[in-house]
Protein backbone atom coordinates (compact mmCIF):
# COMPACT_ATOMS: atom_id res chain seq x y z
CA UNK A 1 0.00 0.00 0.00
CA UNK A 2 1.54 3.46 -1.02
CA UNK A 3 1.77 5.63 2.07
CA UNK A 4 3.07 9.13 0.17
CA UNK A 5 3.76 10.05 -2.78
CA UNK A 6 6.32 12.36 -4.35
CA UNK A 7 5.49 15.72 -6.12
CA UNK A 8 8.26 17.74 -7.34
CA UNK A 9 6.40 19.43 -10.35
CA UNK A 10 7.92 22.34 -12.80
CA UNK A 11 5.81 25.16 -11.58
CA UNK A 12 6.10 27.54 -14.49
CA UNK A 13 3.10 29.37 -13.94
CA UNK A 14 3.28 30.18 -10.58
CA UNK A 15 0.54 27.77 -9.67
CA UNK A 16 1.47 26.92 -6.38
CA UNK A 17 2.23 28.86 -3.31
CA UNK A 18 3.41 25.71 -1.26
CA UNK A 19 4.53 22.36 -2.70
CA UNK A 20 4.19 19.83 -0.25
CA UNK A 21 7.39 17.35 -2.21
CA UNK A 22 6.67 13.91 0.18
CA UNK A 23 2.72 14.20 0.13
CA UNK A 24 0.98 11.62 2.56
CA UNK A 25 -1.93 9.39 1.42
CA UNK A 26 -3.82 6.55 1.95
CA UNK A 27 -6.65 4.13 1.20
CA UNK A 28 -10.19 4.84 -0.22
CA UNK A 29 -11.74 6.61 -2.96
CA UNK A 30 -8.80 9.03 -3.80
CA UNK A 31 -6.09 6.44 -2.77
CA UNK A 32 -2.70 7.91 -3.98
CA UNK A 33 -4.87 10.82 -5.91
CA UNK A 34 -2.65 14.40 -6.37
CA UNK A 35 -4.99 17.08 -5.31
CA UNK A 36 -4.24 20.81 -4.54
CA UNK A 37 -5.68 22.70 -2.32
CA UNK A 38 -6.24 26.23 -2.71
CA UNK A 39 -4.60 28.86 -0.19
CA UNK A 40 -7.52 30.01 1.87
CA UNK A 41 -8.47 26.65 2.95
CA UNK A 42 -6.56 25.65 6.74
CA UNK A 43 -4.19 22.33 6.17
CA UNK A 44 -2.66 21.77 9.36
CA UNK A 45 1.38 21.91 9.24
CA UNK A 46 1.00 23.40 6.25
CA UNK A 47 1.69 27.31 5.54
CA UNK A 48 -1.89 29.10 4.60
CA UNK A 49 -1.34 32.15 3.56
CA UNK A 50 -4.57 33.46 1.38
CA UNK A 51 -1.85 34.59 -0.98
CA UNK A 52 -1.75 37.48 1.64
CA UNK A 53 1.56 39.22 3.24
CA UNK A 54 -0.31 39.32 6.42
CA UNK A 55 -0.30 35.39 6.82
CA UNK A 56 3.04 34.57 5.49
CA UNK A 57 4.27 32.34 8.14
CA UNK A 58 0.92 30.62 9.51
CA UNK A 59 0.57 27.24 9.68
CA UNK A 60 -2.96 26.48 10.79
CA UNK A 61 -3.03 24.03 14.02
CA UNK A 62 -6.07 22.15 12.41
CA UNK A 63 -7.26 20.95 8.94
CA UNK A 64 -10.15 22.55 7.49
CA UNK A 65 -13.72 19.95 6.80
CA UNK A 66 -12.57 19.04 3.35
CA UNK A 67 -9.38 18.79 4.18
CA UNK A 68 -10.08 16.04 7.02
CA UNK A 69 -12.66 14.34 4.43
CA UNK A 70 -9.69 14.44 1.64
CA UNK A 71 -6.89 13.11 4.23
CA UNK A 72 -9.78 10.43 4.93
CA UNK A 73 -10.36 9.13 1.03
CA UNK A 74 -6.73 8.79 0.65
CA UNK A 75 -5.92 11.66 -1.38
CA UNK A 76 -2.18 13.14 -1.06
CA UNK A 77 -2.52 17.14 -0.68
CA UNK A 78 0.38 17.92 -2.91
CA UNK A 79 0.40 21.57 -2.24
CA UNK A 80 -1.09 25.05 -1.75
CA UNK A 81 -2.31 27.18 -5.05
CA UNK A 82 -2.26 30.67 -5.56
CA UNK A 83 -5.39 33.08 -5.39
CA UNK A 84 -6.41 36.52 -5.49
CA UNK A 85 -5.56 37.64 -1.83
CA UNK A 86 -8.67 36.32 0.38
CA UNK A 87 -10.15 35.82 -2.83
CA UNK A 88 -10.40 39.58 -3.76
CA UNK A 89 -10.02 39.45 -7.66
CA UNK A 90 -10.81 37.64 -11.05
CA UNK A 91 -7.37 37.30 -12.23
CA UNK A 92 -5.24 35.96 -9.68
CA UNK A 93 -2.96 39.18 -10.41
CA UNK A 94 -3.76 40.48 -6.96
CA UNK A 95 -1.64 37.49 -5.15
CA UNK A 96 1.13 39.07 -3.13
CA UNK A 97 3.48 36.59 -4.45
CA UNK A 98 2.70 36.89 -8.23
CA UNK A 99 0.30 36.23 -10.71
CA UNK A 100 -0.62 33.05 -12.15
CA UNK A 101 0.19 32.49 -15.54
CA UNK A 102 -2.77 30.98 -17.78
CA UNK A 103 -1.39 27.50 -18.98
CA UNK A 104 -2.95 28.22 -22.11
CA UNK A 105 -1.35 31.49 -23.13
CA UNK A 106 1.15 32.46 -20.50
CA UNK A 107 0.39 36.33 -21.75
CA UNK A 108 -2.73 35.99 -20.05
CA UNK A 109 -4.39 35.81 -16.54
CA UNK A 110 -6.09 32.20 -15.29
CA UNK A 111 -8.73 33.84 -13.93
CA UNK A 112 -9.75 33.98 -10.50
CA UNK A 113 -9.44 33.75 -7.82
CA UNK A 114 -8.61 30.16 -7.56
CA UNK A 115 -6.41 30.42 -10.44
CA UNK A 116 -3.53 28.68 -9.07
CA UNK A 117 -6.20 25.51 -8.56
CA UNK A 118 -7.00 26.03 -12.13
CA UNK A 119 -3.71 26.61 -13.89
CA UNK A 120 -2.54 23.57 -11.54
CA UNK A 121 -5.31 21.24 -12.99
CA UNK A 122 -4.95 22.51 -16.53
CA UNK A 123 -1.66 22.34 -16.94
CA UNK A 124 -1.37 18.57 -16.06
CA UNK A 125 0.31 19.25 -12.40
CA UNK A 126 -2.20 17.55 -10.51
CA UNK A 127 -5.48 15.49 -11.21
CA UNK A 128 -7.80 17.46 -9.17
CA UNK A 129 -8.03 20.88 -7.05
CA UNK A 130 -10.51 22.41 -4.62
CA UNK A 131 -10.97 26.08 -4.70
CA UNK A 132 -13.66 28.15 -3.08
CA UNK A 133 -16.34 30.46 -4.84
CA UNK A 134 -17.53 33.74 -3.75
CA UNK A 135 -18.66 35.71 -6.66
CA UNK A 136 -17.77 32.71 -9.76
CA UNK A 137 -14.23 32.20 -8.34
CA UNK A 138 -14.32 28.66 -9.12
CA UNK A 139 -16.33 28.66 -12.52
CA UNK A 140 -14.05 31.80 -14.12
CA UNK A 141 -11.07 30.36 -13.67
CA UNK A 142 -11.97 26.85 -14.77
CA UNK A 143 -13.91 28.78 -18.21
CA UNK A 144 -10.46 30.68 -18.61
CA UNK A 145 -8.08 27.71 -18.49
CA UNK A 146 -10.37 25.42 -20.51
CA UNK A 147 -11.52 23.05 -17.45
CA UNK A 148 -14.45 21.90 -15.56
CA UNK A 149 -15.73 23.68 -11.64
CA UNK A 150 -18.72 23.61 -9.84
CA UNK A 151 -19.79 25.83 -7.28
CA UNK A 152 -22.06 23.64 -4.93
CA UNK A 153 -25.24 24.78 -3.41
CA UNK A 154 -24.49 26.53 -0.38
CA UNK A 155 -24.25 24.48 2.08
CA UNK A 156 -23.56 21.21 0.56
CA UNK A 157 -19.76 21.76 1.43
CA UNK A 158 -18.94 22.42 5.23
CA UNK A 159 -16.98 25.70 5.34
CA UNK A 160 -15.32 24.99 8.35
CA UNK A 161 -11.46 25.98 7.67
CA UNK A 162 -11.86 28.08 5.48
CA UNK A 163 -10.56 31.50 6.02
CA UNK A 164 -13.68 33.46 5.66
CA UNK A 165 -14.22 36.53 3.27
CA UNK A 166 -17.84 36.47 2.92
CA UNK A 167 -19.36 33.68 4.44
CA UNK A 168 -22.95 34.34 2.89
CA UNK A 169 -21.60 34.08 -0.25
CA UNK A 170 -18.76 31.56 -0.28
CA UNK A 171 -18.63 27.92 -0.86
CA UNK A 172 -15.92 25.27 -1.55
CA UNK A 173 -16.18 22.95 -4.70
CA UNK A 174 -14.25 20.48 -7.15
CA UNK A 175 -12.33 21.24 -10.03
CA UNK A 176 -10.92 19.11 -12.59
CA UNK A 177 -10.12 18.39 -16.13
CA UNK A 178 -13.48 16.14 -16.64
CA UNK A 179 -16.78 16.05 -15.55
CA UNK A 180 -16.64 12.17 -14.06
CA UNK A 181 -13.65 13.66 -11.87
CA UNK A 182 -15.50 16.75 -10.36
CA UNK A 183 -18.51 14.85 -9.78
CA UNK A 184 -15.88 12.01 -7.71
CA UNK A 185 -14.49 15.09 -5.82
CA UNK A 186 -17.50 16.78 -5.11
CA UNK A 187 -19.11 13.17 -3.37
CA UNK A 188 -15.51 12.95 -0.97
CA UNK A 189 -15.99 16.89 -0.06
CA UNK A 190 -20.07 17.13 0.38
CA UNK A 191 -21.74 16.17 3.59
CA UNK A 192 -23.16 17.91 6.73
CA UNK A 193 -20.38 19.09 8.98
CA UNK A 194 -21.94 20.62 12.52
CA UNK A 195 -18.73 22.67 12.96
CA UNK A 196 -20.07 25.52 10.14
CA UNK A 197 -23.55 26.44 11.35
CA UNK A 198 -25.18 26.62 7.56
CA UNK A 199 -23.99 22.88 6.81
CA UNK A 200 -26.99 20.92 5.47
CA UNK A 201 -26.92 17.27 5.75
CA UNK A 202 -27.52 16.83 2.05
CA UNK A 203 -25.05 14.13 1.02
CA UNK A 204 -23.64 14.00 -2.57
CA UNK A 205 -23.80 10.62 -4.19
CA UNK A 206 -24.23 10.51 -7.80
CA UNK A 207 -22.61 9.02 -10.96
CA UNK A 208 -22.82 11.45 -13.90
CA UNK A 209 -25.55 10.05 -15.83
CA UNK A 210 -25.43 11.91 -19.59
CA UNK A 211 -29.31 11.12 -20.46
CA UNK A 212 -30.52 14.74 -20.51
CA UNK A 213 -33.83 14.08 -22.99
CA UNK A 214 -36.48 16.16 -22.21
CA UNK A 215 -35.09 18.40 -20.30
CA UNK A 216 -35.86 21.89 -20.24
CA UNK A 217 -32.85 24.53 -20.16
CA UNK A 218 -33.53 28.19 -19.63
CA UNK A 219 -31.29 30.73 -21.62
CA UNK A 220 -31.86 33.84 -20.09
CA UNK A 221 -31.62 36.66 -22.39
CA UNK A 222 -29.26 38.98 -20.20
CA UNK A 223 -26.51 36.48 -20.70
CA UNK A 224 -26.36 36.88 -24.47
CA UNK A 225 -26.97 40.53 -24.26
CA UNK A 226 -24.84 43.73 -23.78
CA UNK A 227 -21.27 43.05 -22.47
CA UNK A 228 -21.20 39.70 -23.63
CA UNK A 229 -18.41 39.00 -26.32
CA UNK A 230 -20.35 38.23 -29.86
CA UNK A 231 -17.61 35.38 -30.48
CA UNK A 232 -17.68 33.80 -26.79
CA UNK A 233 -22.02 34.32 -27.07
CA UNK A 234 -21.55 32.53 -30.56
CA UNK A 235 -19.77 29.33 -28.98
CA UNK A 236 -21.84 28.87 -26.05
CA UNK A 237 -24.55 29.02 -28.56
CA UNK A 238 -23.45 26.08 -30.53
CA UNK A 239 -22.81 23.91 -26.95
CA UNK A 240 -26.94 24.96 -26.11
CA UNK A 241 -27.61 23.77 -29.53
CA UNK A 242 -25.79 20.40 -28.96
CA UNK A 243 -27.59 19.93 -25.87
CA UNK A 244 -30.92 20.43 -28.14
CA UNK A 245 -29.80 17.71 -30.22
CA UNK A 246 -29.30 15.59 -27.34
CA UNK A 247 -33.00 15.62 -26.34
CA UNK A 248 -33.45 19.07 -24.17
CA UNK A 249 -35.34 21.84 -25.51
CA UNK A 250 -34.30 25.42 -25.20
CA UNK A 251 -36.17 27.70 -23.86
CA UNK A 252 -36.05 31.76 -23.44
CA UNK A 253 -36.25 33.55 -20.31
CA UNK A 254 -35.40 36.75 -18.44
CA UNK A 255 -33.61 37.82 -15.09
CA UNK A 256 -34.61 41.31 -14.98
CA UNK A 257 -32.72 41.46 -11.01
CA UNK A 258 -29.75 40.60 -13.35
CA UNK A 259 -29.64 44.81 -13.45
CA UNK A 260 -28.77 45.14 -9.76
CA UNK A 261 -27.07 41.77 -9.00
CA UNK A 262 -23.60 42.70 -9.56
CA UNK A 263 -24.22 45.85 -7.19
CA UNK A 264 -25.70 43.99 -4.82
CA UNK A 265 -22.70 40.92 -4.89
CA UNK A 266 -20.54 43.94 -4.58
CA UNK A 267 -22.12 45.39 -1.68
CA UNK A 268 -22.84 42.23 -0.02
CA UNK A 269 -19.33 41.11 -0.35
CA UNK A 270 -17.65 44.51 0.66
CA UNK A 271 -19.59 44.41 3.70
CA UNK A 272 -18.83 40.97 5.06
CA UNK A 273 -14.86 41.53 4.01
CA UNK A 274 -14.91 44.60 6.10
CA UNK A 275 -15.96 42.50 9.34
CA UNK A 276 -14.09 39.16 8.50
CA UNK A 277 -10.88 40.72 7.93
CA UNK A 278 -10.71 42.70 11.13
CA UNK A 279 -9.60 39.54 12.72
CA UNK A 280 -6.07 40.34 11.18
CA UNK A 281 -4.46 42.95 13.42
CA UNK A 282 -1.16 41.04 14.28
CA UNK A 283 -1.83 39.70 17.68
CA UNK A 284 -3.30 36.37 17.25
CA UNK A 285 -1.23 35.55 13.64
CA UNK A 286 1.00 37.29 11.10
CA UNK A 287 3.38 40.09 11.74
CA UNK A 288 3.63 41.26 14.88
CA UNK A 289 1.42 44.78 15.64
CA UNK A 290 3.70 47.11 17.55
CA UNK A 291 2.58 46.41 21.54
CA UNK A 292 4.08 49.52 22.53
CA UNK A 293 1.83 51.22 20.46
CA UNK A 294 -1.68 52.74 20.85
CA UNK A 295 -4.17 49.61 19.29
CA UNK A 296 -5.38 52.05 16.81
CA UNK A 297 -1.74 53.10 15.35
CA UNK A 298 -0.46 49.60 16.13
CA UNK A 299 -3.48 47.56 14.18
CA UNK A 300 -2.76 50.48 11.41
CA UNK A 301 0.59 50.08 10.52
CA UNK A 302 0.47 45.98 10.27
CA UNK A 303 -3.08 46.12 7.76
CA UNK A 304 -0.95 48.86 5.74
CA UNK A 305 1.70 46.72 5.04
CA UNK A 306 0.16 43.34 5.52
CA UNK A 307 -3.03 43.92 2.98
CA UNK A 308 -2.62 44.62 -0.85
CA UNK A 309 -4.06 47.41 -2.47
CA UNK A 310 -7.65 45.47 -3.59
CA UNK A 311 -8.44 44.04 -0.33
CA UNK A 312 -7.86 47.56 1.77
CA UNK A 313 -10.11 49.12 -1.16
CA UNK A 314 -12.99 46.36 -0.36
CA UNK A 315 -12.63 46.69 3.68
CA UNK A 316 -12.63 50.35 3.19
CA UNK A 317 -15.98 50.05 0.10
CA UNK A 318 -17.56 47.32 2.75
CA UNK A 319 -16.73 49.66 5.79
CA UNK A 320 -18.42 52.91 4.26
CA UNK A 321 -21.91 50.43 3.14
CA UNK A 322 -22.46 49.59 6.44
CA UNK A 323 -21.53 53.53 8.00
CA UNK A 324 -24.41 55.27 9.52
CA UNK A 325 -25.97 57.06 7.37
CA UNK A 326 -25.44 54.85 4.19
CA UNK A 327 -26.52 51.68 5.51
CA UNK A 328 -30.27 51.87 4.35
CA UNK A 329 -29.07 53.35 0.68
CA UNK A 330 -26.76 50.65 0.29
CA UNK A 331 -26.38 47.45 2.42
CA UNK A 332 -30.11 47.43 3.25
CA UNK A 333 -30.95 47.65 -0.76
CA UNK A 334 -28.26 45.01 -1.86
CA UNK A 335 -30.48 42.58 0.84
CA UNK A 336 -33.25 43.47 -0.92
CA UNK A 337 -31.87 42.81 -4.76
CA UNK A 338 -30.57 39.44 -3.90
CA UNK A 339 -34.00 38.27 -2.04
CA UNK A 340 -35.12 39.45 -5.68
CA UNK A 341 -32.45 37.67 -7.55
CA UNK A 342 -33.46 34.42 -5.52
CA UNK A 343 -37.34 34.87 -6.25
CA UNK A 344 -36.28 35.36 -10.26
CA UNK A 345 -34.10 32.26 -9.99
CA UNK A 346 -37.53 30.27 -8.18
CA UNK A 347 -39.48 31.66 -10.87
CA UNK A 348 -37.67 30.20 -13.54
CA UNK A 349 -36.39 27.07 -12.42
CA UNK A 350 -40.16 26.05 -11.26
CA UNK A 351 -40.37 25.74 -15.06
CA UNK A 352 -37.20 24.61 -16.73
CA UNK A 353 -34.83 22.18 -15.05
CA UNK A 354 -31.17 24.16 -15.69
CA UNK A 355 -30.52 27.32 -16.74
CA UNK A 356 -27.20 27.85 -19.18
CA UNK A 357 -25.60 30.57 -20.89
CA UNK A 358 -21.78 31.68 -20.72
CA UNK A 359 -19.74 31.14 -17.81
CA UNK A 360 -17.24 34.74 -18.47
CA UNK A 361 -18.95 37.72 -20.38
CA UNK A 362 -15.06 37.36 -22.42
CA UNK A 363 -11.87 34.93 -22.90
CA UNK A 364 -9.26 35.23 -20.71
CA UNK A 365 -7.74 39.12 -20.08
CA UNK A 366 -4.20 39.61 -20.63
CA UNK A 367 -1.96 40.19 -17.59
CA UNK A 368 -2.13 43.80 -16.53
CA UNK A 369 -5.21 44.53 -19.02
CA UNK A 370 -8.12 45.08 -16.31
CA UNK A 371 -6.11 48.05 -14.35
CA UNK A 372 -9.09 49.66 -12.99
CA UNK A 373 -11.38 47.99 -10.41
CA UNK A 374 -14.83 48.81 -11.60
CA UNK A 375 -14.07 47.27 -15.22
CA UNK A 376 -12.88 44.10 -13.58
CA UNK A 377 -16.11 44.27 -11.22
CA UNK A 378 -18.50 43.92 -14.33
CA UNK A 379 -16.44 40.64 -15.60
CA UNK A 380 -18.22 38.79 -12.48
CA UNK A 381 -21.37 39.57 -14.05
CA UNK A 382 -22.52 35.81 -15.00
CA UNK A 383 -21.06 34.62 -12.38
CA UNK A 384 -22.38 36.12 -9.51
CA UNK A 385 -26.08 35.70 -9.88
CA UNK A 386 -25.79 32.03 -8.94
CA UNK A 387 -23.68 32.81 -5.48
CA UNK A 388 -26.56 35.13 -4.72
CA UNK A 389 -29.27 32.91 -4.88
CA UNK A 390 -26.99 29.96 -3.68
CA UNK A 391 -27.65 27.48 -6.14
CA UNK A 392 -25.40 25.41 -7.91
CA UNK A 393 -23.13 26.27 -10.92
CA UNK A 394 -20.95 24.75 -13.25
CA UNK A 395 -18.76 25.34 -15.95
CA UNK A 396 -17.46 23.18 -18.88
CA UNK A 397 -15.60 23.82 -21.55
CA UNK A 398 -17.18 24.02 -24.65
CA UNK A 399 -15.01 25.65 -27.26
CA UNK A 400 -12.87 28.11 -27.80
CA UNK A 401 -12.95 31.97 -29.11
CA UNK A 402 -9.68 33.61 -30.55
CA UNK A 403 -8.03 30.58 -29.52
CA UNK A 404 -8.78 30.34 -25.67
CA UNK A 405 -11.24 28.47 -24.00
CA UNK A 406 -14.99 29.51 -23.39
CA UNK A 407 -16.80 27.85 -20.24
CA UNK A 408 -20.37 26.82 -20.76
CA UNK A 409 -22.37 27.31 -17.33
CA UNK A 410 -25.26 25.73 -16.29
CA UNK A 411 -27.18 26.77 -13.35
CA UNK A 412 -29.84 24.32 -11.31
CA UNK A 413 -32.31 24.50 -8.64
CA UNK A 414 -31.02 24.59 -4.66
CA UNK A 415 -29.33 20.94 -3.78
CA UNK A 416 -29.88 19.40 -7.69
CA UNK A 417 -26.41 20.16 -8.32
CA UNK A 418 -26.34 16.47 -9.86
CA UNK A 419 -28.55 18.06 -12.00
CA UNK A 420 -26.06 20.29 -13.26
CA UNK A 421 -23.79 17.79 -13.47
CA UNK A 422 -25.01 15.40 -15.76
CA UNK A 423 -25.97 18.17 -18.15
CA UNK A 424 -22.23 19.57 -18.27
CA UNK A 425 -21.47 15.35 -18.31
CA UNK A 426 -24.09 15.17 -21.51
CA UNK A 427 -22.33 17.81 -23.12
CA UNK A 428 -19.15 16.64 -22.50
CA UNK A 429 -19.55 12.86 -24.06
CA UNK A 430 -21.56 14.74 -26.90
CA UNK A 431 -18.22 16.27 -27.84
CA UNK A 432 -15.26 14.28 -26.75
CA UNK B 1 -20.28 61.86 -4.04
CA UNK B 2 -17.29 61.14 -1.59
CA UNK B 3 -14.56 63.50 -0.83
CA UNK B 4 -10.91 62.64 0.06
CA UNK B 5 -11.95 63.84 4.13
CA UNK B 6 -14.65 60.82 4.00
CA UNK B 7 -11.94 58.55 2.78
CA UNK B 8 -9.35 59.18 4.96
CA UNK B 9 -12.50 59.14 7.75
CA UNK B 10 -13.40 55.26 6.68
CA UNK B 11 -9.69 54.54 6.41
CA UNK B 12 -9.69 55.80 10.22
CA UNK B 13 -12.71 53.75 11.10
CA UNK B 14 -11.25 50.42 9.17
CA UNK B 15 -7.59 50.80 10.71
CA UNK B 16 -6.65 50.84 7.37
CA UNK B 17 -3.82 53.17 7.12
CA UNK B 18 -3.60 55.05 4.14
CA UNK B 19 -0.91 57.79 2.33
CA UNK B 20 -1.95 60.88 1.37
CA UNK B 21 -0.30 60.01 -1.45
CA UNK B 22 -2.90 57.24 -2.28
CA UNK B 23 -6.00 59.49 -1.00
CA UNK B 24 -7.23 60.89 -4.71
CA UNK B 25 -6.68 57.54 -6.44
CA UNK B 26 -8.78 56.05 -4.07
CA UNK B 27 -11.11 58.63 -4.07
CA UNK B 28 -11.50 58.77 -7.51
CA UNK B 29 -12.13 55.27 -7.64
CA UNK B 30 -14.68 54.92 -5.23
CA UNK B 31 -16.92 57.75 -6.94
CA UNK B 32 -16.70 55.49 -9.81
CA UNK B 33 -17.74 52.01 -7.99
CA UNK B 34 -20.36 54.10 -5.62
CA UNK B 35 -21.92 55.65 -9.02
CA UNK B 36 -22.29 52.02 -10.22
CA UNK B 37 -24.14 51.05 -6.63
CA UNK B 38 -26.85 54.05 -7.47
CA UNK B 39 -28.41 51.57 -9.76
CA UNK B 40 -29.41 49.94 -6.36
CA UNK B 41 -31.86 52.82 -5.67
CA UNK B 42 -34.39 51.18 -8.68
CA UNK B 43 -34.79 48.09 -6.13
CA UNK B 44 -38.49 47.27 -5.61
CA UNK B 45 -39.71 45.20 -3.00
CA UNK B 46 -39.68 44.83 0.66
CA UNK B 47 -36.67 41.92 1.03
CA UNK B 48 -39.85 39.68 3.31
CA UNK B 49 -38.32 36.45 2.17
CA UNK B 50 -34.81 37.43 3.74
CA UNK B 51 -37.02 38.11 7.39
CA UNK B 52 -38.49 34.57 6.98
CA UNK B 53 -35.26 32.65 7.84
CA UNK B 54 -34.60 30.70 11.12
CA UNK B 55 -32.11 30.19 13.69
CA UNK B 56 -31.31 26.42 14.16
CA UNK B 57 -30.48 26.48 17.62
CA UNK B 58 -28.76 23.72 19.45
CA UNK B 59 -27.27 22.96 23.04
CA UNK B 60 -24.26 24.36 24.08
CA UNK B 61 -22.04 21.33 25.02
CA UNK B 62 -18.62 22.13 26.27
CA UNK B 63 -15.93 20.25 23.87
CA UNK B 64 -12.26 19.57 24.00
CA UNK B 65 -10.37 22.17 22.09
CA UNK B 66 -6.62 22.75 20.70
CA UNK B 67 -3.89 22.55 23.05
CA UNK B 68 -2.81 25.95 24.31
CA UNK B 69 0.54 25.41 22.67
CA UNK B 70 -0.93 25.03 19.44
CA UNK B 71 -3.00 28.13 19.48
CA UNK B 72 -0.51 30.33 20.42
CA UNK B 73 2.01 28.71 18.28
CA UNK B 74 1.05 31.31 15.77
CA UNK B 75 1.07 34.85 17.78
CA UNK B 76 3.82 37.05 17.24
CA UNK B 77 3.96 38.25 21.11
CA UNK B 78 2.96 36.35 24.07
CA UNK B 79 3.87 36.37 27.89
CA UNK B 80 3.21 33.97 30.37
CA UNK B 81 1.16 31.89 28.06
CA UNK B 82 -1.30 34.48 27.29
CA UNK B 83 -1.54 36.73 23.20
CA UNK B 84 0.15 39.85 23.94
CA UNK B 85 -1.84 42.48 22.45
CA UNK B 86 -1.31 46.59 22.02
CA UNK B 87 -2.55 48.55 24.86
CA UNK B 88 -5.47 49.95 24.58
CA UNK B 89 -5.50 53.43 27.06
Amino acid sequence: MQSEISFDPDDRYNAFLAICRKAPCGTGPLAGVAVAVKDNISTKGIETTCASKILKGYVPPYDAHVVELLRQSGAAIVGKTNMDEFGMGTTTENSAFGPTLNPADTGRVPGGSSGGSAAAVAAGMVRMAIGTDTGGSIRCPAAFCGIVGLKPTYGRVSRFGLIAYSNSLEQIGPMATNVTDVSLLMQVIAGHDRRDTTSYNHPYRHTPDADIKGLKIGIPNEYFGAGVDKKVAGVVERAIARLGELGATPVPCSIPSMEYALAAYYVTCTSEASSNLARFDGVRYGPAADTKKPWHDAYRDVRRAGFGTEVRRRIMLGTFALSSGYYGKYYAKAQIARENVKKDFSRILAGVDVIAGPTMPTIAFKLGEKSDPLSMYLADILTVPANLAGIPAISVPCGKADGMPVGLQIMGRPFADERVVDVAYAYEQAVA
Amino acid sequence: MVTEQDVQHIAELADIGIDEAELGTFTAQFNAILDYFDVLDRVQGDGAGARDLINVMREDVVEPSLPQEDVLRNAPAQEDGFIKAPRVM
